[in-house]
């Protein structure tokens, strides 16, 4: 399988990305911001950094960057695109998921492990996965995830919300909610299942010896929806 | 305007230094070559008050490849492989302006070490604040967080470890020291020393802005109180320029176009081009209407002295200007160049075709004044006698309560959640650990690194303290299983021109001198922060020391938290019961005299080469080091870590149990082994005559004291992580 990972300049977990995607068998490519072509993928990666410093507002300028045309059309013709923390804020940006990433409800940076709840069914990222509650890790000053109530409703309706905060048991409340985003959303998918923005990190927790191997679970289950 | 003695006064200069510089031009200098010689000449960038003591450092080891001297340290870790380290202050700059300050001290240790070659992996601190009563510690506390926070996690560097105190000295002044270790391949490493006439001066990174200007004059000076006034000499950070900075330094230094590069730090173009010249024994030629500026009309005494952060200064091959603007431009920076290496060892500054300033390097550099202060030796105070009596009327859960929820010893949680300490990917160990670890990327090495101080230790007795932070930071890296091989070091003080001051810094120096030569723990790099006085309030002497150590193997990795009930809890070490300095004392019977805890550096290096020895062997479960709060302290912590109890053994021993659980004698370590296993732990430890006791048994959840259940892990979890997150809400 090949993917691709974009490097805005600022983007900072390229590196961990392109490591956690060779470490599960993808062959994988990094791509230049200011490039105007995408090399054949299977998946597309946006991740995690400061995407031009996230100056005026979080990856509102990498929205607007040479690449992201090929990254919507790639998108629009039902190619896998995900987005990691920073890449979830792009993609929110630039209409491809609804929504907005606001400051954290404490206004303070969160660096630590929290529990989601996956939605596996009828989507590639996490159908057939072992297990439906995963620890994964966060790190943002961004990730208060908020909608309107219309736009609630549709994701509701539509399935289309892909991971909730909760507890290590599954449970979904306000004390596993990290950052108050609403209905503990930590992540969203399109209409059509094949964009995935959410804010926990996977390729952070692939190894016994980091925070955790959840993140392990999400790479092998993906790669093995895909082949 | 003409320049006389006043103006050189109110630059910060001396009456006879300004005279010694007429004397040497031969002439009264120019308001920019006064604005120079001002910058070169102040106790932060000259080191006047330091150099001599400085000098009597144990610098060098089989592992270092480079001592002080250069942007950084390097030692060798082995397979090639090298890390850069350093430590710096940005002490009065983030007390004017908590977040700028703190966000810019980090941007420029970052530089320092990426500027020789090496890719940053990982930031530590050290803060000092106020007492948690004085009415500006927490919006101090908040900012410096936010500061550290805003650059580390923006550039993408984790921080992995760091250390918290606060104090009453630090009232008016805090403390901010950071620290970075970066990675470089022993072979590629990048200096500062120029070389060859006629070759390109390049300014690289951020536009030149009127920020920071006279910033290490600042830094040099005390605090009175118009320091509100001083706020735009403080800095502004980008740490989005910085990242584009460094990956392009990093892409530039994969071929030899560079011969010598410089980050513009403390006295910005000033320092960096001189420098770099006085190291290649050059002249250097700039023309200052090139420097790429983001303000109008700047003067060149302005340029010259313009503290904007996130700029380099390069010295290029010649013929290599295209191809490294072509990478520069790929980064959307600015790329300009301003000059030329010459053979004439002046600077000579140039402005619209005039020649604006024209002064021979070797004045600025080596003509530097150099003082050796008058200092006051600091008797050893006398022992405590603490009475039986009172200690007997204390409660054991009370005295538990208030130490392990004391802001000193308390969780630092609130703090490092707000650091990015995982993005890389190789962070082993988090920060809570007694040292942070992060693999080699790609090897099955990885490198531990610590930072501790103990001012009130050095305030006692300077000698000692100095000694016991070596230590300190040695042990940290035992525990967690690395060998140590160097140190860096952030020396802050009050005024040298108060002999007690410069008294506390010349004994602190002697006993850190003499802890690492021992240890075989080498200073490598460091910087000297004076003046940490406001208003003729000096802070307590605080020697702040980053230790590194290496990991082999990182699966043999070593951490603090008990491992599963029924296992065995020893400590390694004598515990002598002394409680003068200790938290206890000052906590609980309000006794801040008394000398601190004696320093054996035979007992330190064997009970330290010991306990690594029985990680090696993988006899030990879990290890910590007792610190503040001795004993007791040390296995509530292991207990909290690992969400386990522990019976604690009948107590027989001559002391007093406060003692005994309290005290904070010196190289001692907790370690948990395997029942089956303690023959050969024994063995081990009579073998090698390191005395030892059996503290106890781990259990599933209660604290066991005297036979009495005291308290449950939870709660003490409670009282432990609570407390800043309720002191900051």
């Amino acid at each position: 399988m090949n993917s691709s990972v974009i490097i805005f300049p600022g983007s900072n977990c390229d590196r961990d990305m392109d490591v956690a995607l060779k470490k599960f068998g993808f062959k994988n490519k990094m791509v230049w911001h200011d490039d105007d072509k995408l090399p054949k993928s299977d998946l597309i990666v946006l991740p995690g950094g400061f995407s031009y410093g996230d100056y005026l507002r979080c990856g509102s300028i990498a929205g607007k960057s040479k690449i992201i045309q090929s990254v919507i059309d790639f998108a629009n013709s039902g190619g896998l695109v995900l987005g990691i923390c920073n890449g979830f804020q792009i993609l929110t940006e630039t209409g491809l998921l609804k929504g907005v990433l606001q400051q954290n409800k404490n206004i303070e940076f969160i660096c630590k492990n929290i529990f989601v709840k996956v939605n596996n069914s009828e989507n590639k990222f996490f159908e057939n996965i072992d297990k439906d509650v995963l620890e994964l890790h966060i790190a943002h000053n961004e990730g208060n995830y908020f909608c309107t109530e219309d736009e609630l409703k549709s994701l509701e309706d539509n399935n289309q919300i892909a991971v909730y905060y909760c507890g290590s048991d599954g449970k979904v409340d306000d004390k596993s909610n990290p950052n108050g985003a609403i209905k503990n959303i930590a992540g969203i998918f399109n209409e059509k299942k094949n964009i995935l923005g959410m804010m926990p990190h996977p390729e952070r927790m692939i190894d016994q010896s980091l925070s955790g191997e959840d993140g392990s679970i999400f790479f092998e289950n993906l790669l093995k929806n895909l082949k | 305007m003409e320049v006389n003695e006043k103006i050189a006064v109110d630059h910060g200069l001396k009456p006879d230094e300004y005279k010694k510089i007429c004397d040497l031009l031969k002439r009264v200098p120019n308001l920019t070559e006064l604005g120079i010689f001002s910058a070169m000449w102040n106790e932060h960038c000259s080191y006047k008050s330091s150099r001599v003591h400085l000098k009597k450092l144990n610098t060098k080891g089989k592992k270092v490849i480079q001592g002080p001297g250069e942007n950084a340290g390097v030692i060798d870790i082995g397979d090639d492989d090298a890390i850069v380290f350093k430590i710096e202050s940005h002490n009065h700059p983030s007390f004017i302006e908590p977040y700028q300050g703190a966000a810019t001290g980090v941007g420029g240790i970052m530089r320092d070490v990426f500027t020789m070659g090496a890719r940053p992996i990982a930031n530590l601190n050290s803060i000092h604040f106020g007492s948690t009563q004085h009415k500006k510690t927490k919006n101090l506390l908040r900012g410096v967080v936010k500061g550290i926070g805003g650059y580390g996690n923006c550039i993408g560097v984790p921080t992995i470890a760091g250390q918290t105190c606060f104090d009453q000295s630090y009232n008016g002044n805090i403390l901010v020291n950071a620290m970075t270790l970066g990675l470089v391949n022993k072979n590629k490493i990048f200096y500062s020393k120029a070389a060859g006439i006629n070759k390109p001066v390049i300014y690289v990174g951020s536009k030149t802005g009127r920020d920071g200007i006279h910033g290490a004059s600042m830094a040099s000076a005390i605090f009175d109180d118009k320091i509100e006034e001083k706020k735009p000499t403080v800095q502004v950070g980008d740490p989005f320029t910085e990242k584009l900075l460094l990956e392009a330094c990093l892409e530039l230094m994969s071929d030899k176009s560079i011969i010598a590069i410089q980050d513009m730090g403390a006295a910005g173009l000033t320092s960096s081009s001189i420098e770099m010249a006085s190291k290649g024994n050059l002249g250097i030629e700039l023309h200052l209407d090139k420097v790429p500026c983001r303000e109008e009309k700047m003067t060149p005494y302005e340029i010259m002295l313009s503290e904007s952060q996130e700029r380099m200064l390069i010295v290029l091959e010649n013929g290599k200007e295209d191809s490294a603007k072509k990478i520069f431009d790929k980064w959307n920076l600015d790329f300009a160049v301003i000059g030329k290496t010459t053979n004439s060892k002046n600077i000579e500054l140039y402005f619209e075709k005039e020649k604006v300033a024209n002064v021979p390097i070797k004045f600025l550099a080596n003509e530097a004044p150099m003082y050796d202060r008058p200092w006051k030796k600091t008797k050893l105070p006398q022992k405590i006698k603490f009475s039986n009596n009172e200690l007997k009327k204390l409660k054991f859960n009370d005295v538990i309560k208030k130490m392990i929820s004391h802001p000193n010893i308390c969780s630092k949680q609130w703090i490092w959640e707000q650091y990015d300490h995982t993005v890389m990917g190789d962070t082993i160990q988090k920060p809570g650990g007694d040292a942070g670890v992060v693999r080699v990327h790609g090897t099955n090495k990885a490198v531990a690194s610590s930072v501790d101080s103990s001012a009130s230790y050095c305030y006692a007795h300077p000698f000692t303290g100095g000694k016991q932070v070596v230590c300190e930071a040695w042990r940290n890296l035992v525990s967690v299983g690395a060998e140590p091989i160097a140190i860096t070091n952030c020396l802050n003080f009050g005024n040298p021109e108060k002999k007690e001051n410069m008294g506390e810094f010349v004994e602190c120096i002697d006993g850190i001198n003499e802890a690492s030569k021992y240890l075989n723990f080498p200073v490598v790099s460091g910087n000297v922060s004076f003046y940490n006085e406001t208003k003729d309030k000096g802070i307590k002497p605080t020697p702040t020391i980053g230790g590194v150590g290496l990991i082999k193997d990182y699966k043999n990795l070593m951490s603090m938290n008990f491992k599963s009930k029924g296992n065995l809890v020893l400590v390694i070490g004598k515990t002598e019961g002394s409680l003068d300095q200790s938290i206890f004392a000052k906590v609980i019977l309000d006794e801040k005299k008394g000398p601190p805890p004696e320093i054996n550096l035979f007992n330190e290096k064997n009970n330290g080469e010991t306990a690594l020895k029985l990680i090696k062997e993988k006899l030990a479960l879990s290890v910590h080091d007792v610190s503040l709060g001795g004993i007791m302290i040390g296995a509530l912590k292991m207990c909290i870590a690992g969400g386990k109890g522990i019976k604690f053994n009948k107590f027989k021993d001559l002391i007093n149990i406060y003692q005994y659980f309290f005290s904070e004698d010196q190289g001692r370590y907790i370690i948990e082994v395997d029942k089956n296993n303690l023959k050969k732990v024994e063995s081990i430890l009579k073998k090698n005559s390191v005395h030892f006791d059996l503290l106890g048994e781990t259990t599933d959840k209660e604290i066991i004291i005297n036979d009495e259940l005291t308290l449950t892990v939870d709660k003490v979890t409670e009282f432990y992580k609570g407390w800043l997150y309720k002191y900051m809400s």
